[in-house]
């Protein structure tokens, strides 16, 4: 068995290892990214619509583009990579994390590693999560595999299409089918307003004049060997009206109804989830449960923006780098989720530094304020003209918000609250 | 394949649970023997989707023949297991009383088990109910426990008896969807929808759910065979609510009730419900049924939750009567009627092949042992049953191991090639064979990799690739 050894093991080569993995080695330590794939860049890869790096590049890229970029930096920095490597597990022996990866080129290798970071992504959600009933034909795929049947694979997966859900990934390969020649019959959503990016639902529905079915649950699949329809009801004031249902004929069915953070791994290591975000639990250095154990991308909660994806990898690498070299904060204090916020990550801020924390609303709302609260009073405000729950919003916390004004509160139990009023 | 001048001595109609085990059996003697069936591969009726349990011999009495054939065929597990390439476990199955008056019908499983002699049957008393199964609800108040009951993946157990059987002479015809019979001189001359036509002395009708028209087209017994459905939820083997044992409801005068079983690969799977339908090809899952599962199921373990929920399915029961109907047909020579073999046909499975060949020897069928019938078929190593010590020697010998395919269920790429080659060549063969696609993403990530190796394998265009014959269909068009 081929024995290797680095200060960090990197689960995961797409955005989110990559820019880890680079950080880790600008730092000084040795990492090595262990990738399934037979090339580094993840989900990227098939996504090659314009839309990324406006933030990390300052430019408009194509996924593998985008891909090409954060790569060629990670080599500049001097990674390593283990292509073609399914990750079999990870388990604590001797004192050291060790990850059991296969390959068919080297067989099983096992890599001993002081840190580790988890970047393995996420998952669609599909059919049976979302219990859709009927029967069970051909031609029902999730928005990304049809994806890369067609941009990398080159087969059409149908003609005439019905997409459930208005998540990214739908909207994008509506545009996408509709170039191909296929029909695209309409985009059912349950919730009131879309899933996706606002741009999206723009360039890639109104400008093909596809129907979006806002408040319809979509309620049967028809068919016998491949699909022939779909049966979509409407939603009104929460109750779904079975009388007003009607069938979409066609011939093929697109899910995108989400995406779940893959913590397979994490969880058989003993990673604790948070349930709200379906990824780990993380302190201010985006440290699990598992002292040396990291976490960063879509892995610990989705992400709408892979440049998103990026920053936070860059700052995941940092605190491992950090914490192989000894050091930890001072005292932390726990961030708690207040007036309409799903969740925050990380959960916890170091008041003795900058804290970028990423956050989700659960409302829709104009006009909204982000404020963070110590006991009540506001350390700091936000002004912000629209919130949705698509749209991941961020704030920092330093030193001079969560300074104490009375040194003879301060206290370890100290909870920085967030809300959106 | 298909043998239009020879003749055979047995032609099977029906490649389910019970086909299977008839074809294995009458394989270990000189007979020339044909396994017809309808589709593109087998167990791809009944036998594919149903609860997948072998029973603890105490919900009937052995005033019926399947009782009967339950007690045997359940002890037959082991050596099946052993000859044979499918996962099986006696982990036990438990029925929870959550009131006090379904103890009185625990009292009377129990006395009905142990009147059937079924080995370390017992009652439970809350407490050793709760030492048993911890998940299960705090309302509990006592049950019973057949330490006897079992799990087995009931297609592979299919999948592996044809293999066995083939490899001892049987000849599998598939797509042969037996339509007409005619005797001629003293054989039957059976002729399928595509025109196909299959000589043979004796026939077996084990039709499943097409038992009834197929026993009509034999100019044999009047009977008709009702499809009830059964729909069920499969759960992630990362679920906090799975169970040690099998656990079933206490059973109602018609049902045996929704059942939580722990799959031997590591799933959860409830269900099944129980609804009469009309039509034999109807596996659509309905809202109002699923969400009974749900509900029943979460009296039982509170913590199942519909966020673990990988998929749902139907299946459907051949049902005719309270018992099996298998027999000597009085009206057509030559033939047996396997049919209505509902519950607990899959148990019962092993004891109806014996059954059926000593049916056909009462009916003249000479019965002579074949010197070098080998009762063992390869055991496929999987990747995910082994250590990283021993897939590393696996990909030594083979690299094909090294390519994780499917990562929910770590099939790779070696196990999915075998499967092709051994004839499984549409998605949902693989599926069954393989367990590729059948995680917790259902083929969201290992689909476009499987239609790969599909199409290298066995040079099939894009085209032909289905998920399971016919026009299913899985694309339409390159760019």
């Amino acid at each position: 068995m081929k024995q290797l050894k680095f200060d960090a093991a990197v689960i995961g080569g797409g955005a989110a290892g990559m820019s880890a993995a680079a950080e880790l080695r600008s730092r000084g330590c040795s990492a090595l990214v262990i990738e399934r794939e037979e090339e580094l860049g993840g989900i990227l890869m098939q996504c090659i619509h314009n839309g990324f790096g406006l933030i990390e590049f300052n430019e408009e890229l194509s996924g593998p583009e985008f891909a090409q970029k954060i790569e060629e930096r990670a080599v500049a920095s001097g990674i390593e990579a283990l292509c073609g490597t399914t990750v079999l597990e990870i388990r604590q022996e001797g004192g050291f994390h060790v990850v059991y990866g296969v390959s068919s080129r080297h067989g099983v290798v096992r890599v001993e590693a002081k840190a580790v970071v988890l970047a393995m992504g996420c998952r669609e959600r599909n059919r049976g999560n979302i219990r859709i009933p009927g029967s069970r034909p051909s031609g029902v795929y999730t928005a990304g595999l049809a994806q890369r049947l067609v941009n990398i694979d080159g087969y059409i997966p149908g003609k005439d299409v019905v997409i459930i859900g208005s998540g990214d990934i739908g909207l994008i390969m509506a545009r996408r089918l509709s170039w191909s020649g296929c029909k695209i019959h309409g985009v059912v959503e349950i919730l009131p307003y879309p899933s996706g990016l606002t741009r999206n639902i723009v360039q890639c529905l109104e400008d093909f004049g596809i129907p979006l079915y806002l408040s319809h649950l979509t309620t049967n699949i028809r068919g016998k060997d491949r699909v022939q329809g779909v049966e979509i009801t409407p939603v009104e004031n929460g109750a779904v009206r079975y009388d007003k249902s009607f069938e979409i004929p066609c011939d093929t069915v697109l899910l995108s109804v989400g995406l779940v953070p893959e913590n397979e791994l994490s969880r058989n290591l003993g990673v604790e989830i948070n349930p709200a975000t379906n990824g780990p639990w993380v302190d201010s250095r985006l440290m699990t449960n598992i002292p040396g154990v990291f976490a960063c991308g879509n892995v610990l909660h989705v992400h709408d923006l892979v440049d998103y994806v990026a920053e936070e990898a860059r700052r995941a690498g940092a605190f491992a780098a950090d914490w192989l070299a000894g050091a930890s904060p001072q005292r932390e204090l726990r961030l708690k989720t207040g007036s309409n916020v799903r969740y925050l990550n990380p959960s916890k801020v170091d008041p003795d530094r900058e804290n970028k924390i990423y956050l989700r609303s659960m409302v829709v709302k104009n006009g909204a304020v982000l404020e963070a609260r110590i006991d009540g009073r506001v350390v700091k405000s936000i002004k912000k003209a629209h919130v949705q729950p698509s749209e991941m919003l961020f704030l920092t916390l330093g030193p001079k918000d969560l300074a104490e004004p009375d040194q003879r509160t301060a206290s370890q139990s100290a909870q920085v609250e967030i809300a959106i009023v | 394949m298909t043998d239009r001048t020879g003749r055979y001595d047995v032609a099977i109609i029906g490649a389910g649970v019970c086909g299977a085990n008839i074809a294995r059996k009458l394989s270990q003697y000189e007979l020339k023997v044909a396994l017809l069936e309808k589709e593109i591969d087998v167990s791809l009726g009944t036998s594919k989707a149903n609860s997948g349990i072998v029973h603890g011999g105490f919900h009937d009495n052995k005033k019926y023949l399947k009782a009967r054939l339950e007690l045997k065929g359940a002890l037959m597990f082991e050596r099946l297991h052993d000859e044979l390439d499918f996962p099986f476990e006696r982990c036990g199955i438990v029925v929870v009383a959550l009131h006090e008056d379904e103890l009185r019908t625990i009292e009377q499983l129990y006395l009905q088990g142990v009147e059937n002699g079924v080995i370390g049957i017992e009652m439970c008393s809350r407490e050793r109910m709760l030492e048993l199964e911890p998940k299960l609800s705090s309302d509990t108040v006592g049950g019973l426990y057949a330490p006897s009951g079992g799990i087995v993946e009931p297609y592979r157990f299919v999948f592996s008896l044809v293999e066995s059987a083939r490899k001892n002479g049987v000849d599998l015809v598939t797509e042969f969807a037996a339509a007409l019979a005619r005797r001629e001189g003293d054989d039957w001359i059976i002729t399928a929808l595509d025109g196909r036509e299959i000589r043979a002395k004796y026939v077996v009708n084990s039709a499943g759910l097409f038992a009834d028209t197929l026993s009509k087209a034999f100019g044999a017994e009047d009977f008709a065979i009702k499809p009830r459905k059964g729909e069920y939820y499969l759960l992630d083997k990362m679920t906090k609510a799975k169970p040690n044992r099998v656990i079933f409801p206490v059973p109602t005068a018609v049902s045996k009730g929704m059942l939580i079983i722990p799959t031997v690969e590591g799933t959860v799977l409830i269900g099944p419900t129980a609804s009469a339908v009309e039509d034999k090809e109807d596996f659509s899952t309905t809202r109002v049924e699923l969400e009974k599962i749900l509900q029943s199921a979460r009296t039982m373990i509170p913590s199942i939750s519909e966020t673990d929920v990988i998929t749902s399915f139907a299946g459907l029961r051949p049902v005719c009567g309270e018992d099996f109907i298998i027999e000597l047909s009085a009206k057509a020579p030559h033939l047996v009627q396997v049919a209505a073999i509902q519950s607990p046909g899959l148990t019962a499975s092993p004891a109806i092949g014996e059954y059926v060949k000593d049916l056909l020897k009462k009916d003249g069928l000479r019965l002579v042992e074949k010197p070098d019938w080998d009762p063992c078929v390869e055991k496929v190593r999987r990747a995910r049953d082994l250590s990283p010590w021993e897939l590393d020697e696996m990909v030594a010998k083979d690299p094909a191991y090294g390519d994780i395919v499917c990562r929910c269920e770590r099939v790779s790429e070696a196990e999915i090639v075998k499967a092709i080659r051994a004839g499984h060549t549409t998605l949902d063969g693989i599926k069954y064979v393989t367990r590729a696609q059948m995680g917790r993403c259902q083929g969201g990530f290992c689909t476009y990799k499987i239609i790969k190796i599909l199409m290298r394998e066995t040079g099939m265009g894009y085209e032909e690739v289905t998920k399971r014959g016919g026009g299913s269909y899985v694309l339409r068009g390159e760019l």
